[in-house]
Parts: C-alpha cells; structure tokens; sequence
C-alpha cells in the first residue's frame, strides 16, 4: 500500500480577488476574523493593484487578497485552496496562485464579451483558454445578489457593491462558517448606515444559501501521497480516480463501460467524468431516477457491457431492489456509494462511513455481494478496477464504498503504464460446453456461472428474479434447491477470498495492540498510529478495503492482540461485523458521527484512553 | 409467396406455459411466435424483457435471449440492455399494473427517450398475479377486493400517455383479433423507437369480460374501427359506416345518409408528424365513438440509442484518444524521475 498522510487538514488558504473597487479586501478581511473567532490562527495578504485607478474590469485593476486560516497557521500560505474570481482580470491574474486540485469561484454573470475583452482574452471560453482543469464553482454572483436586493430600494450601483458579500456568504458555506460573526462584523462596519448593513445581511445570506442549494463543496484536506515512485503524475480527485478505474477496467477486460447513474451529491462528478469519456467510448446515460439507474446498468450487463451504477446513500436504498436482482441472475454489476451523512437526506456534502450495514445487508432475502471500500483519493482508481475485477471474475454485484472526503479530496497519482494492471477474464461460455451448456452451470472454483453475451448463436437463455433451478435455471419451487441455492451463492462470494490479496499490518507490528480502519479514513489512522509509536505507544495498524469477503488471513491477525481499536465515521458498524465474525477477539471503538473526517488528535487521544495512558 | 427463414415453433422454447386456461395472453403469445418468425430476425439476436405479473411470464416461453425481471423495471432493464447491445431486438413485456402504476415513470420516461423497443403493454385492467386488485386502467367505481366499494380515482388511458410523452408510435388491439394483432407487433418491429403495442387482454378470473361490451363479435364491427394507413376511416357490419371531422372534433356517420357522402369521410395518415388527429382517434372509447385498433401512429424520428452511439463515435473520432492513458497524457501531468 503507498503511504499517504494528511497534510494540510489543519489549513486552508482562500484568496478572494476583484476590481479594486469590488470590496475584495472587505471580504476578506470578515472570513479573517471571522474564522480567528472560531479559534483558528490567521495569516492574511493584501494584495492592492499598483495603480489603483486602473480601468473597471481590467488586467491592471485587480486587487486580492489572500487568508491562511486554520491550526498552526505561521504565513498566508505560497498558493492558495480557494480562488474567488470576481470576473475575467482577476482569473487571469491569480490563477497562477492556485494550488494543484484547488477550487475556483466565479461570477459567471462577468464572464461576458465585454469582461473577456477588458482582460484580454483571446477566446470566450476563459476557462479554456487558461488551461484551468481545478474544478470551477460557477455563480452568478452579481444577478443573485441584485435579485436578493429586488426590494430593498438600493439603486443599481450600491446593489453592485454588495457583490463581495456575496461571494462571502458562499465561502462562509463552503468552510462551515456560521455567519452569526460576519454579520456581527458587519454591523459593526456599517453601524452608521442600517440600510446598507440590512442590504448586505440579505446578501451574505444568499450567498450562504447558494451554496447550499447548489450543494456546493471543496475538500479542505489534501492528502498526499508521499513515496514517490518515478512517472508521469497528474492531480486526481477521487469520484475522478474512480471513474478512470472503471475505464481501465473496461479496456482490461475488452467489455464496453456502460454507466446508468442519477445526479446525487456527492457522487455527481463521477457521472460527469464518465459523460465527458464518451470520447473513450463510454456510454454513460443520466437515467430518470436511481432505480432506472441501476436498472439500466443491469439490462446493460445482461446484454454484455461492463455495467456500473454511481450514487451515494439515499440512492442505495432505493437500488436495493435491483442489486438483489443483480444477485439472482448472478450478473457482473458494479455500485458505487460515495457514502455522506444520513439518516434520509442528512449532510449532504458531509462524510461518513454510515451506510456499511446498508451495502452488506440492505436487501430483501439472503443476498450476499461483495463489498470493497477506497482508502484515498488514489486508491478509488485500484478499488473501482477491483470492483469491476471481482463482479466479471466472479459473477456478482459489487458494491464499492467511497466517501464524500476521499471522493471530493484530491492527491498526485502516478499515471500507470499499459501493462501495469491485469487482464480481467471474462467468464464466457467454454466452447466445448456450447452444446451442453445450461445458465447455472458454474466453475467448479469460484462457483461462479458463465455470461452468455446476447447476441451469441446457440446461447439463448432465460434468467430472472425467480429462484431457478441450480443447474437449467428453469423457474424452480423445489425447497430443497432453494437452500442449495441460498448456499451456492453465499459460498461463491466467500471464495472471492482466495482471490484478494491478504491483509497487511503496519506500524508496531508486534504490540499488543491493534489500531483498525476502514475505507475513507486511512490517511488520519495511519498518521495517529504513527505518531503514536513517536510518542512511545507502540500499536499495530491496519486498514480494511475487502469487506465482504474479508482477507483469509483477519481472524489470524485479529486474534494477535490483545486489545483490537475499531475507529470509523460512525457508531460502530465494522467493529459489530468483526465482532459478530470473531467473537472472541477483544473490540474496543472510537467513533464519531459529525459529518467530519477524524482529525489526528482525536484517534491519538481515543487510543490512549483505550489503553489508559 | 417469399419463403420465411423461420417458422413460429423457432421462438418457442420448452417450457410450459402456465397461464390459466382461457387467459388472454395465450393468443399474444401464440401471435408473437408467429410475428416474430414473420420478421425474420434470427432468435440468437432477439431479446425479450419483462417486468412482473401473468404477462410478464411470457419471456419464459420465448426461445430468445430472456430477463424475467422486477416489478415495474422493465422499461429501464430494456433501455440499459438497447444501448449496451444495439444489434439485438428488444421486446418489452409489461402488464398494466407493472408499465403503468410501479413502473409509470420509466414507462414515459422510455416513451420520451425513444429508444428503440417494442413494448407490448397487456391491459386487462386487473391485477392478476396477486389476486384481483385494482389497476391504474380500472374505471371509476370498479369493483375490486381492494376497492369493495368501487374505486374513487380515474384511470389512465394508456395512450394519452404515450403521447402526453411525446410517443411516436402507438398501436391497439386485443386478445381475440388475431390477425390485427400480428400486424401491429410487426409494424411496431419495423419502427425504428419505442413502439407502443396496447392490447386489451381478457383475465378469465379476476375480470373476465371486461372488454366484452366492445370486442364480443355481436358489436365489435360497430364498436371498433380498424385504422391502416392511407385507407378511409370506414367501420361496421358492411364499412357502411365512417369517421369525418365536425369542427375541432371527429364524428361517425353513416355513408350515404344526411349528406355524407365517402368523399367526407377521413383517411388515416399514421406518418403524420402532428399527433393532433393521432390522439383524438386514440382516445375514442367504443361509445359513442369506435375503439380504434390498428397503428394509430407510427412516425419516425431520432431513437435514443441511434443518437447515442453517433454522438460516442463522433467525440471519439474528434478526440482521437487510443486508451484512458492517452487521455490522461493529453492533460496536464508532469514527471518524476
């Protein structure tokens, strides 16, 4: 596993940037001390224009400035996390300042013939034209905040100079600001003039509210990867890195991707990503809702495409359905949940680890499916292709748990060589089988049947959601077959297995104890775990991404030591499942259920509670 | 007569077919074989999708590539499979129940998307499978065991659906009219997108004669209308009977009497692009006007999967990418050494 920490959870660099007149330093100057009244240090740089009567809109006109906020804050920070853009000069000005996987934030209603050529663009695409591939928050700053102000009786141009609150109001939303302290800070500022302080309150909070609606979201974390292996190397988000595993897992398996999915945050841009790689051949089709979509992807298995589903924890529920549909027929099917806070609609940008049981036991019947999770940003590539790996190998709905942390948060990632990921065999019928061949009929090994692709000569077959007989697949009532089916496929799944690769334990191997994760929350674990031997508490670490089945080797590892810690984003589903599967093993949890990512400390301090020190 | 390449016992295959003695279905299963070997479209290249209830069994008869499904899903399994595999012919199988109550929205929205299947919708306006409920086709005040003392609510009728989804081809028939039958599925093969097939199915047991005050042959010549394409609107015992405009309206009238003359009488255009005329002969009822059977409306426009695999190929030749790793490198990446 390449090793990766989190690094800069505990700081965030923002850098609102305008026309001088466009009350950029205002702005910032509110999200400064607004976030130093949470308690975060705060480091800022203004940024003026040399010439500070430069024309309106212009290259020279461009004023900025920049705020490091957050723990152990020493400077404003060389690049920043968020760039907000009040038109056309000020993106071309500050772009250069963005970091790798950072977030741009501009008032698309300025992004106008007249703004483009004031800053000397050559093309109306200024996104384009600059290269920019970080995502883009695209808002029309300036007709939301003069719709908000429709009834104030502000004239045209006073309207205008509300605009930076605006943007701050979508900051303050992005960075979790209450803006109880901004508009204490704006009173303050505009004691004298109540219309004015009125009129920028309604501002800021549609600019709050914007954000909200549009469920906009940034990572505040960044992990990085930190054992650099010689490459070509690109910056990757994880809903991307998935996406691209899908794709490689499609040319390394000679099937068409094939995705039916419906927008849900946080898992959106994977159906983006996967829109714009029609030019890969990709067919990705925005169904009318979750269930179509993944009844899309399953009539799209059957007919012999790789055939994948995206959706976060609502839509899960409502596939539920299909995914046992999938079950029965035994098709290759992938899920993927990047996992956000419930219960019903919850969080929705925020992160969790809440929907394991849902992705294990949410269906009807006895319908056992593999259940894999992402460790970061990166591993989303290496866990979709295993995903799509084990469902064509195996025959069998997979179901991959990413979050709304490693799926929004970004990292380097090592472009890999053609050869470097296997082939994926596709379970075809054997030739010498053509003519004996029956739908259930299954390899001795992996207990999995074959995938007889429509369209094939000879093959036709029927199959469905009706318990069938274990060999023809003919409609079957018998009770006796449909035990030894329910068998059949629990004990296919438990033989996937012997075809993962063992769990491995890092840090203190030979402690007494052992400090276990999940999915999402490796960066923070392994980081805890490592500052903990630092500090003279040696424990082992380990981090799960086979789910179900589990490693061959956990019980063994388990069984190890003498106190077990399962840390997860919520109130204990793995350590329940680990300790439902080995009793006997001693399990001690650290949770927490805030729609948070662990912070470092909070596992250093729950671990030594655990041990008493 | 051109020699067929198949024969209708080609589309059977070995399983018994467990309908009740009398049920509808058995005629458009019967019809379909026949169809189907009429097409010509080899076995091995047709598929056929079902969603639940009696007429969603029927894919466990067929000898194609089959998917006996779930409830109300069968239009988005079909959709998915269209586009993965393009080169197969898709058959949907739904009920009234599955396409129009649990599977409504799939149902419009296949209609809207117009991918290229053929659903036969069977409307015996009951439920069946789970004992003798009403459907969303029911009449107001049917009587049912959930609806002891006759329902409250108005039903669909499934092809103002259709077009109120923008449909463009919408076909009727029912169990007992065989030969229409046949025409219809195979018109409704030939079009190219979603292919509405409606046909009024008889339940022996739960509803029996629902449809009998239109279909029974005493009045079925002065209670439907049979529509082809380019031919008068003409109906009754002896076609002595036809259909003329009055106003925004249609109005039957008897040919010869109180001025009408066959000059008066309309002839259908089911290629028409406007479905104006479409949906008022769709939805005459077989009261004061006749039930019209026959393809009401067949007219071509772009499917979904067609405009789907055009645009992947059309980006794809743009882009001009070999594999995902060719696009990565395209992008914005750097080395370490």
């Amino acid at each position: 596993m390449e090793k990766t920490s989190v690094k800069s959870l505990d700081k965030v660099v923002v850098r609102f940037s305008g026309d001088s007149g466009d009350g950029m330093q205002l702005a910032g100057n509110i999200f400064t001390n607004v976030s130093a009244g949470l308690g975060n240090s705060v480091s800022t740089f203004p940024d003026y224009p040399a010439d500070m009567r430069a024309p309106q809109g212009s290259l020279s006109g461009v004023s900025a400035f920049q705020v490091s906020v957050g723990r152990g804050v020493h400077t404003p920070g060389d690049q920043c996390d968020v760039l907000v853009a009040m038109n056309p000069a000020a993106l071309k000005r500050n772009v250069q300042f963005l970091k790798p996987g950072g977030v741009i934030i501009i008032d698309t209603d300025t992004f106008n013939a007249d703004g483009l050529s004031k800053a000397q663009y050559t093309t109306d695409d200024a996104i384009k034209e600059l290269g920019i591939t970080a995502q883009v928050v695209e808002a029309p700053i300036t007709s939301q905040t003069k719709a908000a102000l429709a009834d104030s009786g502000l004239d045209n141009k006073a309207m205008l100079k509300c605009r930076n609150i605006f943007a701050l109001g979508l900051v303050c939303w992005l960075f979790d600001r209450p803006l109880d302290g901004a508009l204490h800070l704006l009173k303050n500022k505009f004691a004298k003039k109540p219309a004015v302080f009125e009129a920028n309150a309604k501002v800021i909070e549609a600019g709050y509210n914007f954000g909200h609606n549009v469920h906009a979201s940034v990572s505040t974390y960044r992990v990085e990867t930190e054992s650099i292996v010689p490459g070509v190397y690109t910056d990757i988000n994880g809903n991307t890195a998935t996406a691209w595993g899908l794709i490689m897992a499609s040319e390394k398996s000679g099937r068409p991707l094939f995705l039916g999915s419906y927008p849900i945050t946080p898992a959106t841009d994977i159906l983006h990503e996967l829109a714009k790689r029609k030019d890969l051949g990709v067919k990705a089709c925005q169904m009318e809702d979750e269930i179509a979509g993944v009844c899309s992807a399953i009539g799209a298995s059957f007919a012999g495409n790789l055939a994948v589903t995206s959706t976060s924890g609502p839509g899960l529920a409502l596939k539920g359905e299909g995914i046992g549909l999938a079950v029965m027929a035994e098709l290759p099917l992938v899920v993927i949940d990047v996992q956000r806070s419930g219960p019903s609609t919850g969080l929705p940008t925020k992160t969790e680890q809440t929907d394991l049981m849902q992705a294990l036991y949410g269906r009807n019947g006895e319908s056992p499916l593999a259940v894999v999770a992402a460790t970061s940003p990166t591993d989303c590539f290496t866990m979709a292709f295993e995903s799509c790996r084990i469902a064509v190998e195996h025959m069998t709905p997979v179901i991959l748990l990413t979050d709304a942390f490693i799926g929004n948060g970004s990292s380097a990632w090592r472009v890999p060589e053609a050869d470097e990921y296997p082939e994926i065999k596709v379970r075809h019928v054997p030739a010498e089988l053509h003519d004996s061949w029956k739908p259930y009929m299954r390899d001795e090994k992996t207990l999995s049947r074959y995938w007889a692709i429509p369209g094939t000569e000879g093959l036709m077959h029927r199959i469905g959601g009706l318990e069938k007989d274990s060999v023809t697949g003919a409609i079957s009532n018998d009770p006796v077959n449909h035990e030894r089916m329910v068998n059949l496929r629990r004990e296919k799944i438990a033989r996937i297995a012997d075809d993962i690769p063992a769990q491995e334990v890092l840090c203190a191997e030979d402690s007494d104890t052992l400090l276990v994760g999940w999915g999402g929350t490796y960066g923070h674990l392994y980081t805890a775990a490592e500052d903990l031997c630092a500090e003279g508490v040696p424990v082992a670490f380990t981090q799960f991404k086979y789910i179900n089945p589990l490693p061959a080797n956990t019980g063994d590892i388990l069984r190890r030591y003498k106190k077990v810690i399962v840390a997860e984003l919520n109130t204990g589903m793995f350590a329940d499942y680990l300790q439902a599967k080995f009793p006997d093993v001693n399990i001690f949890r650290i949770n927490k259920i805030q729609g948070q990512p662990f912070m470092v400390r909070e596992i250093v301090d729950g671990v030594k509670s655990v041990l008493g020190k | 007569m051109e020699d067929l390449k198949y024969i209708p016992a080609n589309f059977k295959s070995d399983q018994s077919v467990r309908w009740c003695p009398g049920c509808g279905d058995h005629a458009v299963l019967n019809v379909l074989h026949k169809a189907m070997a009429s097409i010509g479209v080899a076995p091995h290249m047709t598929a056929v999708i079902s969603g639940i209830g009696c007429s969603s069994r029927l894919t466990y008869y067929m000898n194609t590539y089959g998917f006996h499904t779930i409830h109300g899903r069968a239009a988005a399994i079909a959709t998915g499979f269209k586009v993965a595999n393009p080169e197969m012919t898709v058959w949907q199988m739904s009920g009234d129940g599955d396409g129009l109550a649990i599977g409504g929205n799939h149902f419009i929205h296949a209609v809207r998307r117009n991918i290229d299947i053929n659903m036969i919708l069977f409307n015996n306006k009951i439920y069946g499978l789970t004992k003798g409920q009403y459907s969303p086709t029911s009449a107001r005040g049917f009587v049912s065991k959930s609806s002891p003392y006759g329902t409250t609510e108005d039903p669909f009728i499934p092809a103002e659906l259709v077009f109120g989804a923008r449909g463009n081809f919408f076909a009727r028939s029912f169990d007992v009219e065989l030969k229409t039958t046949q025409e219809i599925l195979e018109e409704a093969a030939r079009h190219k997108g979603t292919s509405v097939c409606e046909i009024l199915t008889n339940c022996v047991i739960f509803n029996h004669g629902i449809h009998s005050g239109i279909t029974d042959r005493e009045v079925r010549a002065d209670r439907t209308i049979h529509l082809r394409h380019g031919e008068k609107m003409l109906f009754g015992k002896d076609n002595e009977k036809g259909l003329v405009r009055d106003g925004f309206l249609l109005k039957a009238v008897e040919v010869g009497k109180d001025g009408y003359t066959i000059d008066d009488v309309l002839v259908h255009d089911a290629h028409c692009e406007s479905n104006f005329l479409h949906q008022q002969l769709a939805m005459m009822d077989g009261q004061s006007l006749p039930l019209a059977i026959g393809v009401i409306r067949d007219y071509d426009a772009p499917t979904y999967n067609e405009s789907l695999t055009e645009q992947v190929a059309e980006v794809r030749a743009k882009k001009g990418f070999d594999s995902l790793r060719g696009m990565i490198l395209a992008g914005e990446t750097w080395e370490v050494k």
